[in-house]
């Protein structure tokens, strides 16, 4: 009776802290003028605040006395794809010159996301900027 | 344990709001975000605060069947992010 107490207990404390991830994040998203600084706000929301999300659900299944670990599952993929698709979005701003190019690479002449060949090369120009 | 169960009703309310307006937040950068990149960030936490409010529902209602939702927004909102992006960077999503 008292782990299903601190369960409970501890499924809303978790709660409660991914809402405030969540609200942090998405007024970060809202109020930042930069778009790379914009991007930093929301990845914050998919890692940290839909885990703890996860992690109450996982709680208060041992709660109601059936547990199960499925909510792990969903927590390793969207830890796992969430760099990912922020990296997508890192990709297109420079692709699209939204943000300040950074400096050139060592190696190479580009980045790749910018290094367009001749027949692309009106594409790039009609692109927003 | 009632205590502890009306403390947790009154989080769930709480965290439902917050998924809430963090939706209209969103949809705020969605409608006047100034670049491409801006509109796929606000459509990616828009599809993560929609799971947050599926696993919200399930914790509300004490059932597991909202697992399979979860799971399923999950994929589709990865795969329609890097679809979205790719068309953005290359101009074709399977080359």
């Amino acid at each position: 009776m008292t782990g299903q107490i601190i369960a409970t207990y501890g499924a809303a404390i978790c709660l409660l802290i991914g809402s405030g991830f969540v609200t942090v994040g998405v007024i970060g998203l809202l109020k930042f003028d930069d778009p790379m600084t914009r991007l930093h706000a929301p990845t914050k929301v998919g890692t940290i605040g839909i885990g703890m999300l996860l992690l109450a659900s996982l709680l208060h299944s041992f709660a109601l006395g059936e547990s199960s670990m499925h909510e792990l599952l969903i927590m390793a993929f969207l830890f796992l794809t969430a760099p990912v698709s922020a990296n997508f979005i890192a990709k297109v701003n420079i692709h699209n010159r939204s943000c300040e190019t950074p400096p050139p690479p060592p190696r190479d002449d580009t980045w790749s996301t910018l290094n367009a060949p001749e027949d692309d090369a009106p594409v790039i120009a009609v692109e927003k900027s | 344990m009632s205590a502890a169960t009306a403390f947790l009703d009154i989080t769930v309310m709480i965290v439902f709001c917050a998924l809430a307006i963090g939706q209209v937040l969103s949809m705020v950068r969605l409608v006047i975000g100034p670049t491409y990149g801006d509109r796929i960030l606000a459509l990616d936490t828009m599809v993560i605060n929609a799971l947050g409010l599926v696993v919200v529902l399930g914790i509300h209602q004490g059932v597991q069947i909202y697992f399979e939702v979860t799971l399923l927004i999950a994929m589709l909102g990865f795969v329609s992010t890097v679809a979205l992006a790719r068309f953005l960077l290359r101009g074709d999503i399977i080359e």
